[in-house]
């Protein structure tokens, strides 16, 4: 890849040269490996360069004030290159019944075996580097439209980093008029310790298209490993996707991940996004609303304990008129854990009539636990509807009273008020297994299961 | 269902509780057999809604004396969900509202619960469904309140309803029914003092903590006790009831015997 002769070596960014040198020493794990047509490799080149331009961010950086990820940067991870040797039976339990098409990436390197492509009329679900390797040359044009122009990277050091590192992509196309009636489900495994990878989604959805898919990241060990994730969804006039996104990285693991959506007229994305794992996480999800009417539901819970952190940031942006948003950001922390909420709604000059909710409530399960949150209004047009509030609370002395005069232990209805503080967002998963699974977690994480209460799901 | 012959279910001597420092409770007597219905009255602030929340055993009330029997054993040697699973039922003034978990699957831990500290078969999904299909439509309830996150976005009524539709499942021994008809139009008033009357039989005893007389219209009681500043300071039959309605708390001379509730009972029995 011609990258490498861009790439310099800056002694004051050290850790992200090394990051950048990791990747493109690496022999090509599959022989798909290299993007080929060069616009994407000028997309590689550019992103590189902006790399070696950009600091890692500290607490000093605004949008980073409140997560501390120094210890991110005191560990080396290499790039994984050998294909998986997993079975079916190994990520048996990752999988989702519901699924039509499933893409799975072990360690960020694509493991056909254990995937199930589709090639349907008007639907391709498959990775990026096999199919660039056999289509045709406008279907390459059509990918670049697309690949890397969502997510900016300019800026942000981490979608530059994945944008000059990717080596595949998992890659959504949706002709138009097209209903996928069977979730896709792309399934990121880490089973590496000290691994880093790069996972990489594009979901192009064309006019009136509809499909729900759920982007997982799972885990098979407990040590340290890096996941730099970027997807970037783009939806024609009235095309509806549900976007599904699971993070339930190992508990040692850094998952940094940048998501990047655009929406054209009519256009309908909802999309709801659980953060369970990880020792320290951060999510930045930018919906753009690039025409009139666009429509979306942006909800996000994340539950976590011990001495972990996760940050969620949102940025909402109505630029254009007749737009509706609706967010309700849920954090259940534990432990002496972290959750950090930025949610942004902006209304650009112009976008009259945009109709915003956006809720943000936190339930602190002990007195070492933090929240620090931040919804952040700015509006720009003056016939808007936009509301916003966050709330930070305990569980509440009345609603334990109340299951127990019912008959309910106080660990019972502390744990059952817990489940259901996070079963809100939960609910709003439309895929049963997934719901189901996700519920499960929670109820043993409350405690619920041991005290055989389990019949409540 | 007065029978002074019939045992005691509960016996409240000299009651006294006080909330953050300041004594709210001071000194309250109260007899209840079985069979019996009890109205409570008295004016805001008399303590009437704290007697019922530390009858079912709410943390934020400290007991400061006194001493409450339920069936002979020291109540406040339970905790709440022991009081639950004893036989106390406490409907909620302003019940509870539990985003999140779908009513139905609440009433039915709540009874599976119940059931098997008193040693019953817990009951599935579907034979529970039946089971409370049957209650609800005592309460005239939609079935779809099953299957809604418990009192989310309920009404006022409807919220009542569901209180009274969780003791029909739990069949308390002592109900307390803690301003049950407050927020009820005149229909919910009637549907919900039918659900009660149905429950009450000569197996328990409810005491109905009210502000006004009317649900006293509906569900008649045996006796009424007016509170004041923390004491039951006047008892009598249900008369005492409209004469509360029609002159107000003000003419009341307090009793100037601890035990007129018995004089009252002798009365009303003779």
């Amino acid at each position: 890849m011609s990258v490498a002769v861009t790439h310099q070596n800056q002694p004051a960014n050290g850790y992200l040269a090394t990051l950048l040198a990791g990747r493109l020493s690496a022999p090509s794990p599959t022989k798909g490996q290299c993007i080929a047509p060069p616009v994407l490799t000028a997309l590689q080149v550019a992103a590189a360069e902006r790399v070696s331009a950009l600091n890692v961010p500290s607490t000093r950086d605004e949008e980073w004030r409140f997560t501390d990820i120094s210890l991110l940067t005191k560990l080396s991870f290499q790039p994984v290159t050998a294909e998986s040797t997993l079975q079916l039976v190994d990520i048996a339990r990752f999988t989702i019944a519901e699924a039509g098409a499933r893409l799975v990436f072990v360690d960020g390197v694509y493991a056909p075996h254990l995937s199930h492509t589709e090639q349907a009329e008007g639907v391709t679900v498959a990775n990026l580097a096999h199919t660039l390797e056999k289509s045709a040359a406008h279907t390459d044009a059509h990918i670049a439209t697309y690949l890397g122009q969502l997510a900016e990277y300019k800026n942000n050091v981490f979608a530059a980093l994945n944008t000059a590192c990717m080596s595949d992509a998992a890659l959504i196309l949706l002709a138009r008029d097209t209903a996928v009636r069977q979730p896709i489900h792309l399934l990121f495994i880490a089973s590496k310790q000290g691994g880093v990878s790069y996972p990489r989604c594009l979901i192009r959805a064309e006019a009136g298209s509809k499909a729900t898919v759920v982007e997982d990241y799972v885990s098979l060990q407990d040590e340290a490993y890096f996941t730099n994730s970027v997807s970037e969804v783009s939806l024609a006039d009235n095309a509806h996707v549900h976007h599904i996104r699971v993070q339930r990285e190992g508990m040692n693991a850094f998952h940094i991940a940048n998501c990047a959506v655009t929406l054209a007229h009519g256009s309908h994305y909802q999309s709801v996004s659980v953060a369970m794992g990880a020792r320290i996480s951060r999510y930045n999800l930018n919906v753009l609303q690039a025409a009139e009417g666009g429509e979306c539901t942006v909800d996000g819970l994340a539950l976590i304990a011990e001495r972990q952190l996760a940050d969620t940031h949102t940025c909402i942006d109505h630029a254009k008129p007749h737009g509706m948003s609706r967010q309700l950001h849920k954090c259940i922390i534990g432990g002496s854990a972290h959750a950090v909420f930025n949610g942004k709604i902006m209304v650009r000059p112009g976008a009259q009539r945009a109709d915003s909710q956006q809720t943000n409530r936190n339930l602190l399960l002990t007195s070492r636990a933090q929240v620090d949150t931040k919804p952040q209004l700015e509006i720009f047009a003056d016939d808007v509807k936009c509301t916003h509030g966050a709330t930070v609370s305990q569980l509440d002395g009345e609603e334990i009273f109340y299951l127990q005069s019912r008959g309910l232990t106080d660990v019972v209805a502390r744990n059952l008020l817990t489940y259901a503080f996070g079963a809100e967002i939960l609910e709003r998963i439309p895929v049963a297994s997934l719901k189901h699974q996700l519920e499960q977690t929670v109820l043993e994480q409350a405690g619920l299961k041991q005290s055989g209460l389990e019949q409540m799901k | 269902m007065i029978n002074e012959h019939s045992k005691i279910l509960l016996e409240v001597r000299g009651l006294r509780a006080s909330v953050n420092g300041t004594e709210v409770l001071k000194g309250v007597d109260l007899t209840v057999r079985y069979g019996e219905v009890h109205a409570i009255m008295g004016p805001n602030g008399s303590g009437k809604s704290t007697f019922s929340k530390v009858l079912a055993g709410h943390k934020a009330y400290e007991i400061t004396g006194g001493s409450v029997l339920f069936e002979g054993k020291d109540l406040f040697a339970l905790e709440p969900e022991e009081r639950a699973r004893a036989g106390v039922f406490l409907a909620f003034q302003y019940p509870i509202e539990i985003p999140g978990v779908g009513n139905g699957q609440f009433l039915r831990l709540a009874y599976n619960t119940l059931q098997t500290q008193r040693g019953n078969e817990e009951l599935d999904p579907l034979e529970f469904d039946d089971f409370v299909r049957e209650k609800m439509k005592l309460l005239e309830m939609n079935p779809d309140f099953l299957d809604r996150s418990v009192n989310e976005g309920f009404s006022g009524g409807e919220k009542k309803r569901n209180e009274i539709l969780q003791m029909a499942i739990l069949e308390p021994r002592l109900a307390i029914l803690d301003e049950t008809d407050s927020g009820l139009d005149i229909d919910a008033l009637r549907i919900v003092a039918q659900g009660v009357n149905h429950l009450t039989s000569k197996d328990n005893a409810t005491i109905m903590v009210t502000h006004y007389q009317r649900l006293l219209n509906y569900i008649v009681p045996n006796f009424v006790h007016v509170m004041e500043a923390g004491r039951i300071i006047k008892s009598g039959g249900k008369e005492l009831a409209l004469e509360l309605e029609s002159r107000g708390y003000d003419w009341i001379q307090p009793d100037l015997d601890v035990s007129s509730q018995s004089k009252a009972t002798k009365r009303i029995a003779a």
